[in-house]
């Protein structure tokens, strides 16, 4: 960010009159809020909580799969485990602790008093303990969870049990949510910036996340429409994806994925702008090419409109669509590519200090970049009709997702923690943590490359002999990377009780609103604008 | 800085334009059902077959010179307890000229049963050359217990079909267009648009 910051002389003063305006005593507190930092502290917790959820069920997936044959789980239930974890990771996990860093961070780095729309930002926090109460309890029903893949196709999704509305209505009110969410993010940047700070002045998180809300926006109301169908089509007789009716189920794919690709983005982003904001301050250098960076990420959101069709190349298309298709993918490797040419380019030459937050940083350059990778082996068509639906296309994702979106979420968090909680956290045990989880995540996620290249499919509790080995492994990867957590867990603990007292700027290369306040950072903040300069 | 009430006033306007966008979008959700019928009909994907009169079809020049096979399939749809065949032998035609070919359906439930024909045709680029004239598709389909029934359908091949396409199959398969359940109205009411697709 190339904006100098001054910090307000006013702040501290300011705050010493107001007291009555700290916040409320008791558990009260958390459901009244409408303070940002609250609901993003909210968030965040509430994400870790389902990351441990989505885990555990992760790791009932893994248990079953250490060895051939069916042992643990019946099939139908292991159908329920991958669903349900890609349910919560997705929306549970990784889209509300990107949302929780908005919210702590957007008023912090934009130098707004708080989000603009207060009361909205607390109802669309608190719809997400009421979703996901629906979408779990489907566990317990007659019949069991979604079982159908979390891309819930018809006519399949349709053959469910009585888990089919409940787990609607839990994805409806989860788009609620985050419409909410990021229409609150949206007039947030866009109408209460300091006086100063042009839209090209802004830090790249915020630009990525004024991106992520537009997609949002976009991308989440066309999802709610497609499963509003589903459920017009169980009960009311409907026929948009039966054919009996004159409907195709084909159609349900394509409403997905015009949905589901802009959702990969609205994962990835936010992790965009965490990793864009860590690495300037441990390179102690500004970021490289700072407008080629907001022009990236713009055109990758642009693209991930018109690329959907290459999650279902098999379903059978006119060659000319399948061509169309496998370019604008291809396309989307170079705005990416601009993206790691830049955050290399901050690194070279820094005075670079490997801090926890760094070493997230560094390897989420690495293994995201890897991850792209298998995304562009998965765009040409031929080699597609071969990986489609094997482990192949399980190792992308999670490489995206995990060493991606989770990574960034670390880097981020590990980052901002100190200015949240006013401590440094161990940086002993933070770089166990980091250590522990990147050696682990890939004994988990890289021999799955090669059982999908050796032809393993997805979604399935028992497999040929001649795999064995390496789920083996990656099952121990699995196991590894989730206890590894537990020490997450510990470590943040830990910095919210107590520990080195940070300072105001935490990090020597810090740079931005955010660094100029206290250490905790003060319940209200910036209620007189910052001068940007 | 601006003061405080204009900000509110502009975060208003923001939100609600933002409110209008997320409905415009839900509605574009459903506005891809239409769109992707066009695309379907403009392209044949989806093995949707066109239909022509039999006058177009017969004042059509024949193509003695080409001869494309025609394969057929029959399906059930699980539920429906019907037996369904077609020609076994798939049939070599000449482009433009009209033929005939007779499956046969017999009903093996205990109630008479109305089903529905849905029809397919591969592959891809195959299906907008492929014209009916009269088809057992174009309607329902009652059968009483035990009763079986031949199920002509009249159908010629453009001339234009590509010169790749050597072989098409047609494929239908039956569903049961009045499940016995509560929705049976409803469901056979909102499916009574589809002979436009047979």
């Amino acid at each position: 960010m190339s904006a100098a910051t001054t910090r307000d002389a006013h702040d501290d003063a300011h705050h010493d009159d107001h007291h009555h305006h700290g916040p409320e005593p008791g558990v009260m507190r958390w459901v009244y809020t409408t303070n940002h930092k609250d609901i993003g502290t909210l968030y965040l917790v509430f994400s870790f909580l389902m990351l441990l959820l989505g885990g555990l069920l992760a790791l009932g997936i893994r248990t079953e799969l250490w060895s051939p044959g069916l042992q643990f789980v019946e099939p139908d239930f292991f159908n329920q485990l991958t669903t349900m974890h890609a349910l919560i990771m997705v929306f549970g996990a990784i889209m509300p602790a990107t949302v929780g860093f908005a919210n702590w961070m957007v008023p912090l780095m934009i130098g707004a008093p708080d989000m603009a729309l207060p009361r909205l930002n607390n109802w669309s926090f608190w719809l997400l303990p009421f979703a996901f109460a629906l979408l779990i309890s489907t566990f317990f029903m007659e019949g069991g969870a979604p079982a159908a893949g979390w891309t819930l196709y018809a006519p399949l999704v349709l053959q469910g049990g009585a888990n089919l509305p409940f787990a609607i209505f839990a994805i409806h009110l989860m788009g609620i949510a985050s419409v909410m969410g990021a229409i609150n993010i949206i007039v947030t940047i866009l109408n209460m910036r300091a006086p100063g700070m042009t839209l090209l002045k802004m830090p790249l998180f915020i630009w990525t996340w004024l991106i992520t809300a537009f997609l949002l926006v976009a991308a989440m109301p066309v999802f709610a429409g497609a499963v509003t169908m589903l459920l017009t089509d169980k009960f009311f007789g409907t026929s948009f994806f039966d054919a009996a009716g004159g409907g195709d189920p084909v159609l349900f794919q394509h409403i997905f994925w015009f949905f589901g690709h802009p959702e990969v983005y609205i994962m990835i982003l936010p992790s965009f702008g965490i990793v864009s904001q860590v690495i300037p301050t441990f390179a102690r250098k500004p970021l490289f090419g700072y407008e080629s960076m907001v022009y990236a990420t713009a055109s990758i959101a642009f693209l991930s409109f018109i690329v959907w069709a290459h999650h279902m190349f098999t379903v059978g298309m006119p060659l000319a669509g399948e061509l169309f298709f496998m370019y604008t993918t291809m396309l989307i490797a170079v705005p990416t590519g601009v993206k790691v040419f830049n955050w290399v380019a901050t690194m070279w030459r820094g005075s670079m200090t490997f801090e926890t937050p760094m070493l997230y940083a560094i390897a989420f350059v690495i293994l995201f970049t890897l991850g792209g990778f298998s995304g562009l082996m998965l765009a040409i068509v031929p080699s597609d009709f071969q990986y489609h639906d094997t482990y192949f296309v399980v190792a992308h994702f999670h490489y995206v997702l995990v060493t991606g979106s989770l990574f960034g979420i670390f880097a981020g968090v590990y980052y901002w923690l100190p200015k949240w909680t006013g401590n440094m956290y161990d940086e002993r045990l933070g770089k166990w943590h980091f250590w522990l989880s990147t050696i682990f995540v890939n004994i988990l996620f890289f021999p799955q490359h090669f059982l999908g290249l050796a032809g393993m499919p997805r979604r399935v509790p028992d497999y040929a002999v001649q795999f064995a080995d390496w789920n083996m492994v990656s099952s121990i990867g699995g196991f590894g990377f989730g206890l590894s957590q537990l020490l997450f867990a510990w470590i943040v603990l830990q910095c919210c009780r107590g520990g080195k007292q940070a300072t105001a700027e935490v990090w020597d290369g810090s740079d931005g609103l955010e660094w100029t306040v206290p250490s905790p950072a003060p319940y209200h903040t910036f209620e007189t604008p910052p001068a940007v300069r | 800085m601006v003061t405080a009430a204009p900000i509110a006033r502009a975060n208003r306007r923001l939100t609600l334009r933002l409110l209008a966008v997320t409905a415009a979008m839900f509605g574009f959700g459903y506005a891809l059902v239409p769109l992707y019928d066009i695309v379907c009909d403009l392209t044949g994907i989806g093995g949707r077959t066109g239909i022509i009169s039999e006058a177009t079809a017969t004042t059509r020049a024949v193509d003695a010179s080409r001869v494309v096979k025609v394969q057929f399939v029959a399906t059930v749809n699980s539920g429906l307890r019907w037996e369904f065949e077609g020609p076994e032998t798939p049939l070599e035609v000449h482009p433009g000229k009209v033929y005939e070919a007779s499956f046969s359906a017999s009903n093996r439930s205990k109630r008479p049963v109305v089903a529905q024909a849905v029809p397919s045709v591969t592959p891809v680029g195959a299906a907008a050359h492929f014209n009916k004239i009269e088809c057992f598709c174009f309607t329902r389909q009652r059968l009483e217990p035990g009763e079986t029934r031949a199920m002509p359908v009249r159908f010629v091949v453009g001339k234009e079909i590509p010169r790749r396409i050597g072989t098409l199959t047609l494929a239908y398969t039956f569903f049961e267009a009045e499940p016995a359940s509560a929705s049976a109205a409803r469901r056979a009411a909102a499916s009574d648009g589809i002979g436009a697709n047979g």
